[in-house]
């Protein structure tokens, strides 16, 4: 990394460079300021399935009775640039999710802020399309639902449909999404997902579908939506696709942001800290 | 594995090597500063009114293909398919000619006498039907729909106003079948049907201000579904559907006081109902049954609710993702 940076110091100095320096390099593209997110659960604590209870909460007309806060996300806070590939780790229900929907704007913050460059996109493998549809239908009205234009799903309809390699056994994009195989169906919502060019991408998991061609294919393209100038975050609990793709680690435990470093130095600690 | 993330990092970033900036002028500035510098703004924010009209009027044509998505997908697996939409406005009207045409003497006060009962029914059925279904559809517009919510982002009123829409299609398929039914029973269209237009389209408006009062009530309040079909069903009998209202409450034992007539009237359940009768079936005309200052009520219902809506749903707008 250090000789990296030295060399890349010294193409920078030609004059050409330099005076692109000022405003390219080191661009923000997310930003959050001491960030907390707590979750509102109703019923939690007396359950929500005992009538008498539930009754008592709306007589009493307390909001606060009966409900348990989840303080999910506690004070965080990181600067993300413009060309990165982030990765976020950290044991399960440490916050790294919620972290994701709070930075892409779908989860209001309790306090603190998150301030970003255009509009966050969450690539969930679980993105919303419809499985009575057929998969043609369902890449224009996923690409319409991304903010695409009718023209721009047409020129990219056949690239999405190839990289998705939904059509390898067969015609299956013109078959209902219902009927296919769950490896299958995945593939072709990422290959949707990954159609559009975002500011910032948010990757939760999406890198562990589908079969191994097609974990090496997305790979790539999470590559190429990050040189195509955007930021991209990565959740995933595989080491080896965070090490892959990501320069920078952001290591959550139990809401609180452990550490925030070059990749391999927090995958170091991470590691040792699950006793793998 | 470690030069394979270096090699990644020399061929596509030219700056951005290593985690975090050299010191710059910027580390002196505070978030919000830097934040406003490179032109960041808060993430999730509400955007104003105008803006958010903007925004949905720049996903009209997600708005279109979501509803029209919703309508292929409501009968794909039935094996008559998309004929549904056309048998079951009409067996809702079958239904409703067995119980109380038949059986309850209901037939009784429409206007140009008995055989006119089934077109009074059936164009009753229709257009109570796209107002019911939008407002009991509006309930799940966003918790049935959470999954596309929290994964990305658009302007939240899309959902109910495309869930109004596609009832607005199943309407327009109803329509075919209630020319045929009002051809048969002697009705062909005449210059009053061109009232078709004003009425759908105030009818409209309030159905969607309705879907989005609703779509903001259930998101926070699940319940709701569980509930509006009471409500929607005693709305239902309240407007005079299936029997003629007006005649109805005049012949009772004891006939209802005159302010309570026009109430029932002028709510808007019965206003576009009585006007789709009025601007499709002859004698209907000939009979006046409407309440004073019909059409200033279709207008003010679809602006009020309409409107109203809107803006209701809108002041929530950054909170759906909650659930």
């Amino acid at each position: 990394m250090a000789v990296a940076e030295e060399t890349d110091q010294v193409e920078l100095s030609s004059p050409v460079e330099a005076q692109q320096l000022p405003q390219e390099p080191w661009t923000p593209t997310v930003i959050a300021e001491d960030l907390h997110i707590v979750y509102r659960v109703y019923g939690g604590a007396t359950g929500r399935g005992s009538a008498t209870a539930a009754l008592n909460r709306i007589l009493r007309r307390k909001p606060g009775t009966g409900a348990r806060e989840v303080h999910a996300v506690k004070g965080v806070s990181f600067t993300a640039y413009r060309g990165q590939a982030i990765g976020l780790i950290g044991t399960n229900g440490s916050g790294k999710s919620t972290l994701l929907k709070a930075i892409a704007g779908l989860l209001p913050a309790e306090s603190g802020k998150v301030y970003t460059n255009g509009q966050p996109s969450l690539l969930g493998v679980n993105a919303a399309l419809m499985s009575d549809l057929t998969g043609e239908r369902n890449v224009v009205l996923g690409g319409l639902a991304m903010g695409m234009s009718r023209e721009e799903i047409r020129e990219r309809y056949e690239g999405i449909v190839d990289f998705s390699g939904v059509n390898e056994k067969g015609d299956f994009i013109s078959l209902p999404m219902r009927t296919y195989s769950s490896g299958m169906a995945a593939r072709l919502r990422f290959s949707i997902a990954a159609a559009k060019d975002h500011d910032v991408l948010m990757i939760d998991e999406a890198l562990a579908t589908g079969d191994k061609r097609f974990q090496k294919r997305s790979e790539a393209r999470v590559r190429e939506l990050r040189s195509q100038a955007g930021t991209v975050f990565l959740v995933s609990h595989n080491n080896k696709s965070i090490r892959d793709t990501c320069e920078r680690v952001l290591w959550l435990e139990k809401g609180e942001l452990v550490q925030d470093g070059p990749t391999e130095d927090v995958m170091k600690e991470y590691e040792k800290f699950t006793g793998k | 594995m470690r030069t394979k993330v270096t090699d990644v990092t020399e061929t596509t970033q030219k700056g951005a090597v290593g985690v975090t900036p050299p010191p710059t002028p910027d580390d002196l500035l505070s978030p919000a500063e830097l934040a406003a510098k490179y032109g960041l703004s808060v993430s999730g924010a509400r955007p104003s009114l105008p803006e958010y009209v903007r925004q949905l009027w720049a996903r009209r044509h997600f708005i279109l293909a979501f509803s029209r998505a919703k309508l292929t997908a409501q009968y794909s697996q039935a094996k008559l398919g998309q004929l549904w939409q056309v048998a079951t406005p009409l067996l809702n009207a079958f239904v409703y000619f067995l119980i109380f045409g038949l059986l309850m003497g209901a037939r009784k006060g429409v206007p140009g006498g008995n055989h006119m009962y089934i077109p009074f029914l059936v164009t009753g059925v229709f257009v109570f039907t796209f107002t019911q279904t939008s407002t009991l559809n509006g309930v799940r517009a966003i918790s049935g729909n959470i999954g596309l919510v929290r994964a990305l982002h658009f302007p939240r009123a899309s959902l109910p106003i495309s869930l109004s829409i596609q009832q607005l299609q199943q309407l327009l398929f109803s329509m075919i079948v209630l020319v045929c039914i009002l051809a048969g029973f002697g009705q062909f269209p005449t210059w009053s049907w061109l009232l078709i237009v004003p009425i759908l389209a105030t009818q409209m408006l309030f159905n969607t201000g309705m879907a989005l009062i609703m779509a903001r009530l259930g998101s926070k309040t699940p319940d709701l579904a569980q509930l509006m079909p009471f409500v929607l069903r005693t709305w239902l009998y309240a407007s005079g559907v299936m029997f003629p209202l007006k005649y109805r409450l005049e012949h009772l034992e004891h006939p209802a006081p005159s302010w309570l007539i026009h109430l029932l009237q002028s709510n808007p359940g019965a206003v576009y109902m009585d006007l789709m009768r009025f601007a499709l079936i002859g004698p209907y005309r000939h009979a006046d049954p409407l309440p004073p200052h019909v059409w200033s009520l279709a207008l003010g219902w679809a602006l009020v609710i309409g409107i109203g809506g809107f803006v209701f749903f809108w002041k929530a707008e950054e909170r759906y993702g909650r659930g």
